[in-house]
């Protein structure tokens, strides 16, 4: 990719899927908008018939980088990012080490610096080595170079109440946010798939709804106790999103994502037994999808986040209980929205940019990002075509890992480029 | 999903299928009296050769053969008074042709208490042809006993031998090109008695 | 075409009623000096066991080499806590063995399905138990031996009871009886009965005693000491005494009715020694029948060009999608 930043004309692009215009961005802004747009040595992007967003910020990704490099890099998994359209993603601290310290989100943060495809922010680990026991040092990280206020033990639990509740309180003096992994680790322990009927016939242990509704009722209860901020990740029921309405409706600030995964497959894919359908949370019942995606149209779910979690074939490629739990997610992330709420007429473009965009970076207090395709602001944009459909190949991926679970699924849509503060990082679909 | 419909003659004994109970289209060249005459000819003829019925025993071939070798046990026990025992004899997994076609439902065997050890052994069946069903009876009988003899006796005849066996008993020798198809129907399995050939 | 005999769910009426009527057969081969038949000659049956199962193998293999089967014993260390050899990589070892059927054990609900439908191997898979799923053949001998001392079973009751949750004996028995017209009734306490049971087309109950005096057939389960620990119930004595089948319950059975157990057993648990060992048991019977049930369905599943019975190649499409 060329270091230096060159000027882009997008012609008759649909900002937030509104009537064609022109765009000039230049230095790192967006310069120019409005009909007609020419600007000396620009490189012209034909944007005719796409959709311009502004970049999508991710507030849930495995980069797996240290530690899991086999699974995916930094490197790869944000050019996985670029051509889904994201101009930002989090990192996840689930890594080996944990990015439980200033030393290892800093890493984290360098690396994504370096790589250039999206901007890497590093979330924390809420407690040392993901262990559940102690606080990690939540100060030093939000202080570091890499400015960390998501904090998350993602993959675990933080269960222990009295240690939530500790978080919660003490992530208020730099305004960070709490983002649990709400699954009570006693009643899913061997936990295999969605616990209801099918789970019973497939003899895999079920993961009871409950297991999650209950950590995040007493997360809401805890947060509005001390006044703190939550952020509830990958919600998947029916009853989670209830519970989540009702914490909204006390003026609880407490925020939630669904995965796209969450939003269009359900628990019969179990049925299978092919352990690229095994996820946590777990697939769950057709009811749950469609709750999912009405609380994310009325605005209960703010945001949709990829839960992006690369694994080496061989993780995937074993019995049900053996492997690996997640499924890859940047790229098609897109398109699986599309598919179910704005096909669907459930929300609309600025709806999209809204829940992918602007709400993840106010969540994650994220500077730069987020930001209305307006003159003045950063040129972070992604062009869009919805009107395509694809076929999805596998190996057809920018990640290092192979682990989607819409192989051969035609989906709608296709990211044409995607601009990081000007700069193109995808362009005609491909890579810069 | 079910096996092949079992096969009451062999594959290449061409008697044609089993499930058609009505009257056969083409040559009637044995009617009920026939076939009862045939044998009662039969019965004669196994007590005549083997000097009454000691030590006899008769094993049909399933499904038809049975009745046949039910039947000529009855005239025997008619026209001698003496109580030959019968059994049956599945020859499906000894079939040469096993492979060929999808797996079969097995038919009965049924080996009267007596054993086959030292007796003679009549074998029954209702057609005879490529002399196939014959070897894999052959080969069955080998892994239940040792006979002191093995005999042959089948209604119809029609010729076209691939083995070297003939038939000790003969209801009726019947000359058949191998297009044509010999259809034996039995009371017992079909509702009426006749052989036709088309 | 390939099948496979995955899950009991995989045979229709007739399938099943094949498979009893060819188990018929084969048992009287048990009376005949040469208890041998030809049809698998040339055949290669692999026994893989990733779970130690000494009476599931030795019926295998018993029944495989009674059809003249060559049969390779394969057992793969591992659990779901050491992985070991993984499935795909010994499926690939068998496939090159050029097995043509692959009768395999598994910890991992799901197992056999793979080995069937990943595309590492070209053989038939028997199901012979998969963690807490199926157990397909287990299913069809014990229907087998009921069928001998009851006739056809439309109509008849079973009761089932015990650690329904854990056992793949009752899931395959559940499906199996339901398709010949059995009214199955699954007994245990609430904690051992999975949740969403009512869409299997069974009754349940938690009452024993309120159970027995109308079933034809009592199929006890074996209960897990360790379930004890999980808190699925307080202590041994509290579920014999609720659950456990003794001389006084066995009184209240109708005069026709057998008892069963999938063994292996554990007397003074689900069953007291009197009640296992009395005339109303058939539990040595079943592991006879065993032999000749799994001679059926090798039989079924190998002795022609093409098998009889069993699940179609295809991966299941399944829904999935809302």
């Amino acid at each position: 990719m060329s270091p230096q930043t060159s000027t882009y004309v997008v012609r008759g692009a649909r900002v937030l899927g509104g009537e064609p215009t022109d765009l000039v961005l230049r230095d790192g802004v967006v310069a120019e908008v409005g009909p007609g747009l020419s600007a000396a040595g620009a490189e012209v992007v034909d944007a005719e018939g796409l959709v311009a967003l502004p970049g999508l910020v991710d507030l849930h990704t495995h980069l797996r980088e240290p530690g899991r490099e086999d699974a995916e890099t930094v490197e790869t998994g944000t050019r996985a990012a670029a051509m889904g359209g994201f101009t930002a993603v989090h990192a996840m601290a689930n890594t080996a080490p944990v990015a439980d310290t200033a030393g290892v989100v800093e890493q984290v943060w360098r690396l994504g610096t370096e790589a250039g495809y999206c901007d890497v922010q590093p979330v924390g680990a809420v407690t040392v080595g993901l262990g559940g026991e102690r606080l990690a040092e939540l100060g030093a990280m939000a202080d570091s170079a890499a400015r960390v206020r998501v904090f998350s033990d993602d993959g675990h639990c933080v269960a222990d109440p009295v240690l939530m509740r500790r978080a919660l309180e003490y992530v208020k003096a730099f305004d960070g946010v709490v983002a649990q992994h709400a699954q009570e680790p006693r009643l899913t322990e061997g936990a295999q798939m969605n616990e209801g009927e099918l789970s019973g016939r497939l003899g895999l242990q079920g993961w009871p709804a409950v297991a999650e509704e209950a950590i995040i009722a007493r997360d809401c209860l805890l947060t509005a106790h001390v006044g703190s901020r939550l952020h509830v990740c990958h919600v998947s029921t029916a009853g989670s999103v209830e519970i989540v309405r009702w914490a909204k409706s006390k003026g609880w600030d407490v925020t939630a994502e669904a995965c796209p995964h969450h939003l269009l497959l359900t628990d019969e894919l179990a049925a299978t037994y092919d352990p690229i359908y095994k996820v946590n949370p777990p697939l769950r019942s057709a009811s749950d999808v469609e709750a999912l995606r009405a609380g994310l149209a009325d605005g209960t779910i703010d945001i949709v986040a990829t839960d992006h979690a690369p694994h080496p074939h061989e993780d995937k490629d074993c019995e049900w209980p053996a492997a690996a739990f997640g499924m890859l997610g940047l790229e098609t992330a897109l398109s699986i929205v599309q598919q179910t709420i704005v096909d669907t007429g459930a929300l609309d473009w600025t709806g999209v940019a809204e829940r992918m965009s602007y709400a993840p970076a106010r969540i994650g207090r994220l500077a730069g990002h987020g930001r209305p395709i307006e003159v003045g602001e950063p040129a972070n944009v992604v062009l869009y075509d919805a009107a395509t459909t694809r076929v999805v190949d596998p190996a057809d991926t920018a990640s290092l890992s192979r682990n989607t679970p819409y192989a051969g699924r035609e989906l709608p849509g296709r990211v044409v480029a995607t601009f990081l503060r000007g700069r193109a990082t995808v362009l005609d679909g491909k890579l810069t | 999903m079910s096996a092949a419909p079992p096969e009451t003659d062999g594959p290449d004994e061409g008697s044609g299928g089993g499930s058609d109970p009505g009257p056969e289209p083409g040559r009637v060249v044995l009617d009920a009296r026939d076939i009862d005459r045939a044998l009662t000819r039969i019965s004669h003829e196994i007590l005549e050769r083997n000097k009454g019925s000691e030590g006899l025993l008769l094993l049909g071939i399933p499904t038809r053969g049975v009745h046949l070798a039910q039947r000529v046990a009855a005239i025997m026990s008619r026209v001698e008074d003496v109580d030959v025992p019968v059994g049956s004899l599945d020859v499906t997994m000894y079939r040469d042709d096993l492979r060929l076609r999808p797996a079969r439902a097995l038919m009965h065997t049924d080996i009267p208490t007596q054993g086959l050890d030292g007796r003679t052994v009549v074998l029954v069946d209702d057609v005879l042809f490529s002399g196939r069903t014959i070897r894999a009876a052959l080969d069955a009988m080998n892994d239940i006993g040792r006979p002191e003899a093995v005999q042959l006796a089948v209604l119809v005849d029609r010729g076209h031998r691939q083995l070297p066996i003939r038939a000790d008993f003969v209801g009726k020798n019947l000359p058949t090109s191998l297009v044509e198809k010999v259809a034996v129907r039995l009371q017992e399995s079909d509702g009426h008695d006749g052989v036709t050939i088309r | 075409m390939r099948r496979h005999l995955l899950s009991a769910g995989d045979l229709t009426r007739d399938d099943a009623q094949l498979v009893l009527d060819t188990a018929e057969e084969m048992r009287s081969l048990a009376d005949r000096p040469i208890k041998k038949l030809p049809a698998l000659r040339g055949r290669t049956v692999v026994n893989l066991f990733f779970e130690d199962s000494t009476r599931t193998r030795i019926s295998f293999e018993a029944a495989a080499k009674r059809l003249s089967a060559d049969v390779i014993n394969f057992s793969a260390k591992g659990s779901s806590l050491s992985k070991g050899e993984s499935l795909k990589d010994t499926a690939l070892t068998l496939e090159a063995m050029g097995a043509d059927a692959v009768v395999c054990r598994h910890w991992a609900s799901g197992a056999p399905h793979l080995l069937a439908h990943a595309g590492w191997s070209r053989s038939s898979v028997v199901n012979a138990g998969d963690g807490t799923h199926e157990h397909p053949t287990q299913a069809l001998l014990d229907a087998f031996t009921m069928t001998r001392h009851l006739g056809p079973l439309d109509g008849r009751r079973v009761a089932i009871v015990g650690d329904v949750l854990h056992s793949r004996v009752a899931r395959s028995n559940a499906l199996l009886l339901r398709t010949l017209g059995a009214e199955v009734t699954l007994v245990a306490p609430p904690t051992l009965l999975p949740l969403g049971i009512e869409g299997w087309g069974v009754e349940t109950s938690y009452d024993l005693d309120a159970v027995l005096p109308k079933a034809d057939v009592v199929m006890m389960l074996r209960v897990q000491r360790e379930r004890m620990n999980a808190a699925f119930f307080p202590s041994v004595r509290e579920y014999s005494r609720r659950y456990g089948l003794d001389a006084r319950r066995m009184a209240t059975l109708q005069d026709h009715a057998i008892v069963m157990h999938p063994g292996p057993m554990i007397r003074g648990m689900e069953i007291t020694a009197d009640v296992a060992d009395s005339d109303r048991s058939v539990i040595v019977e079943q592991v006879t029948n065993g032999v000749a049930v799994r001679m059926a369905v090798l039989y079924l599943l190998l002795g022609g060009s093409e098998a009889a019975i069993g699940g179609a190649e295809d991966r299941p499409s399944g829904g999935g999608e809302a």
